[in-house]
């Protein structure tokens, strides 16, 4: 029988706000144990927690930007649970009445649109850490409450993808959202960014559902990837042999590669939510939610839309370069310094992307700037240099952060395009190689190429491709 | 429908109580008390009656996005039954 998986995501975003949620405690990453706490946040008695505005602000940019429908009226609830991740015994969190519901986002997978549902956003405050000591007596936990109150929005999506590799595609459209809207950092491996996933599988062209389990500790979109490809495997198998899936809570093992259980459903948890009388309920009027919606930056699809019909760029060139909004801003950049979008988006998606790639350095990170990147391609279109010398151009560029001009005047990389200079070297070449001229003449038209190349290769790559293809010719 | 001693044992373990046979009857007896009186209320109509969600009438309460200083570490500490490492130290549970 053939299966199909039903995937749902749970995506928690840590928002960049100066401020915990609730209390005025610093966000800030890597401070000492215990140094980003105050009484609100650590849950003494008799403390109030205020909502911070800029959460509800960062929270409605996103819900409309994932096209969903705000709540006119939200509140605050508990949800209960004991471990010590939290000083209060309860998180504040959002239950029946969520800030926003019902949208949207579009995912490209295999070059076919799906529109994946997004059931629910709301708001909630982050957990502290803790770090477990083995010992006598079961050992011992130390426990770090800095991230404790940091504000958190829950992204929950329908069960709308049906395999790891859609998961993966919305997993990464979600977080170039985020970064376009500016709200989080949204890196993965520092934790602003986490994924929990339902999945189950049924047999293929099934309306109903299987029985689900949820996979936690999806620290990367690879882990994403793998964990659900694996766990799907299992079900798969189970149901095979003639087995049931049991209903758990899973964790993926990132070194051995496999899920395991953490909890089955006779243990799950039961959290007991009320309205957290602490805090009061928000009235989010249309004039609120029409004001964000105007501040909204200009999000992914439209920017593609507008590389695809504004320069002429292919849908995949479009695709790759508003992936990230540093990158199209680069490639904006340096479209306005030299216009031709195609040539642009060439390098950006080949060397530039890769020099990025190798430095381990994001787009923003870039230490070759627009300007120098457009005055490289400027020295290349004048024929100052030639393609390949380009390319080694920039790579000094990305390892020096030094100027294109600058490089190609101290290391005497202009081309040569004097025919006089590269008489002599033609001449030497076709003397030296008369088996080579023979077979051209005899109709091997590669055998040009060759020539060619011992020519750029005398030059140490600098003479200009086409002078030499001519007098070649002239002298063939 | 009356709480059952399954019932009181199910929330005693979320709530990390540990009753005793005695404590058990006795919460079990007051919390079907408590319900009872809920069924009272139920008892009336409240078509017309909006949930609350809070009881006092305040909507929109919002605090500025400032960091301020909070706690001095030692002050943190200074409540917690044992520490180490300038952490809150507790049993392990996992
Ligand atoms: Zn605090």
């Amino acid at each position: 029988m053939e299966y199909e998986a039903v995937i749902g995501l749970e995506v928690h975003v840590e928002l960049k706000t100066n401020a915990k949620a609730f209390c005025g405690c610093t966000t800030a990453f890597g401070g000492e144990p215990n140094t980003h706490v105050c009484p609100v946040c650590l849950g003494l008695p008799g403390v109030l927690p205020v909502i911070n505005r800029q959460v509800v602000e960062f929270g409605l940019k996103t819900a409309l930007a994932l096209n969903c429908q705000v709540a006119p009226f939200c509140k605050f609830d508990r949800k209960n649970y004991y471990y010590p991740d939290l000083p209060k015994n309860y998180q504040i969190s959002q239950y029946d009445l969520p800030l926003a519901r019902g949208g949207h986002l579009k995912i490209t997978v295999d070059g076919e649109e799906r529109v994946i549902g997004i059931t629910r956003v709301h708001m909630e405050e982050d957990a502290g850490k803790l770090i477990h000591v083995d010992g006598p007596d079961g050992g011992y936990s130390l426990v770090d409450y800095n991230r404790t109150g940091v504000p958190l929005l829950e992204i929950v999506s329908e069960p709308d993808l049906r395999s790891p590799a859609e998961a993966r595609a919305y997993m990464e459209k979600l977080r170039t959202i985020l970064q376009y809207l500016d709200v989080s950092d949204c890196k993965m491996e520092e934790g602003s960014l986490r994924c929990d996933a339902n999945v189950s599988v049924r047999p293929r062209g099934s309306q109903s559902f299987g029985t689900k389990t949820e996979v936690k500790n999806l620290n990367s979109f690879r882990s994403l990837q793998r964990a659900l490809e694996y766990e799907i495997e299992r079900q798969v198998a189970i149901l095979e042999s003639g087995g049931r899936v049991e209903q758990a809570t899973m964790a993926w093992d990132e070194n051995r590669g496999v899920t395991y259980v953490m909890r089955t459903k006779e243990e799950a948890q039961d959290y007991r939510y009320f309205p957290d009388p602490d805090l009061v309920p928000l009235e989010i009027d249309a004039a609120w939610i029409e004001r964000v919606r105007r501040e909204l930056p200009e999000l992914p699809d439209a920017r593609c839309r507008r590389l695809i019909d504004d320069y002429g760029l292919p849908a995949y060139d479009a695709g790759v370069i508003t992936s990230s909004r540093d990158l199209a801003d680069y490639f904006d950049r340096v479209v306005a310094l030299y216009p031709d979008a195609k040539t642009v988006s060439n390098w950006i998606m080949g060397d530039f992307l890769r020099l990025l790639n190798a430095g381990n350095l994001e787009p923003g990170q870039s230490p070759v700037p627009p300007e120098e990147m457009a005055s490289l391609l400027q020295l290349q279109k004048e024929g100052t240099i030639s393609g390949k010398i380009a390319k080694q151009v920039l790579e000094e560029m990305f390892a020096t952060g030094k100027g294109a001009r600058q490089i190609v005047e101290e290391k005497g990389l202009v081309q040569i395009s004097d025919a006089a200079a590269l008489t002599q070297i033609v001449e030497e070449v076709l003397a030296a190689n008369p088996g080579v001229v023979e077979d051209y003449r005899n109709g091997k038209d590669k055998a040009l190429g060759f020539l060619v190349g011992q020519v750029m290769k005398a030059t140490r790559g600098k003479a200009n491709p086409g002078l030499v293809n001519r007098l070649l010719k002239e002298r063939l | 429908m009356p709480i059952t001693t399954a019932e009181v044992e199910h929330v005693a373990l979320l709530a990390r109580l540990k009753l005793t046979p005695e404590e058990k009857a006795a919460y079990t007896g007051q919390l079907n008390a408590i319900l009872e009186y809920m069924d009272k209320l139920n008892a009336l109509d409240t078509t017309d009656v909006e949930p609350t969600a809070h009881v006092l009438p305040l909507r929109n309460v919002f605090r500025d996005d400032v960091a301020r200083p909070g706690l001095p570490r030692e002050k943190a500490l200074a409540g917690a039954p044992a520490a180490s490492e300038g952490q809150f130290k507790v049993p392990r549970v996992v």
